[in-house]
């Protein structure tokens, strides 16, 4: 009470802590609406593709969890960035809540790209710009990980692991534009600003399904956070009354 | 407005059945099971928090 700083500070995992657990039922069920809609739209309304017949139709998939495995990435760089400029507290746990899904999407959009893959150019895996890119951004999903996961100090783990995401964020670039930097197998985006070459329910069906997706992460990347809040901050008071209190 | 004549064309996918329904299929286990395993994280910490607080009163007690 004295030093206004310090519990202005220490109000901040407080408050946050809370209004994340008030809002995880939300996003989860408009990532449920959204998922609804998508699938209604994507696997039962939109027309077969001209040349990829009903195989197209991984795109409701592949899409959005590539697009999710690099957009986690840039948030977690972000909040890296913030870390190591403000020293902020919460900026740390984000990241570390965010990882492990950010991982899953990159092996979903790894997974969906080989099963499309066999079918269209009859192989599971080339060595593409476009797919040896995200693999990488896959080993540096698991290299943030493994690498936070092995310093024992919180603090110390934030500050290695912020560095790593900040070297690599260089690669989301390289993922993103690859197929128009080199002469890949990959298709080219499927969504274009000027002229789109999908069809509207097709197109639909996959922003849908992003928005899915998008809701989804955040879902459950604040459960995670909570945890991640409740062991970093055990030894606070708000934590304690929290935990004596019966710890919801 | 279905695309579909029936549940066994749906399920065929145009001969691409193996492809669309495995990358589902891995997407739907994903979307079940990471809910699941941190909600159990959870409960774990908690649990073990909750204990280790309990012995720092113990301590303190004494």
């Amino acid at each position: 009470m004295k030093d206004r700083f310090n519990l202005y500070r220490m109000a901040s995992p407080a408050t946050f802590y809370p209004f994340a657990g008030a809002m995880i039922p939300y996003f989860a069920a408009v990532s449920v609406v959204f998922g609804l809609a998508g699938l209604y739209l994507g696997m039962l309304v939109a027309p077969t593709d001209f040349q990829q017949g009903e195989g197209y139709r991984i795109i409701f998939i592949h899409v959005p969890a590539s697009w999710m495995s690099m957009f986690i990435y840039l948030v977690m760089a972000f909040w890296a960035a913030i870390g190591l400029a403000f020293n902020t507290r919460l900026s740390g746990m984000m990241a570390q809540a965010l990882a492990p899904t950010g991982a899953l999407m990159a092996v979903l959009s790894l997974w969906t790209g080989a099963l499309w893959g066999k079918p269209m150019w009859g192989a599971w895996w080339v060595w593409d710009a476009r797919l040896t890119s995200e693999l990488i951004l896959l080993f540096l999903y698991i290299g943030y990980m493994a690498l936070t996961a092995a310093i024992d100090d919180a603090r110390r783990a934030d500050k290695a692991g912020g560095l790593l995401l900040l070297v690599g964020v260089v690669n989301v670039p390289i993922i993103y534009f690859s197929v128009k930097w080199w002469n890949t197998l990959h298709q080219g985006s499927s969504i274009n600003l000027a002229k789109s070459s999908m069809a509207t329910t097709m197109l639909w069906g996959m922003l849908l399904m992003a928005m899915c997706f998008w809701m989804y992460s955040i879902a459950i990347a604040l459960m995670r956070v909570r945890t991640i809040m409740l062991e970093r901050e055990r030894h606070t008071d708000w934590v304690k009354a929290l935990l004596t209190e019966g710890g919801k | 407005m279905i695309h579909w004549n029936s549940f066994s064309d749906f399920l065929a996918m145009g001969g691409y059945g193996f492809y669309v329904w495995g990358s589902f299929g891995l997407t739907v286990l994903i979307m079940v099971i990471e809910p699941i395993v941190v909600a159990h994280t959870r409960k774990t910490t908690i649990a073990r928090l909750k204990r280790q607080l309990r012995a720092e009163h113990r301590n303190t007690a004494e």
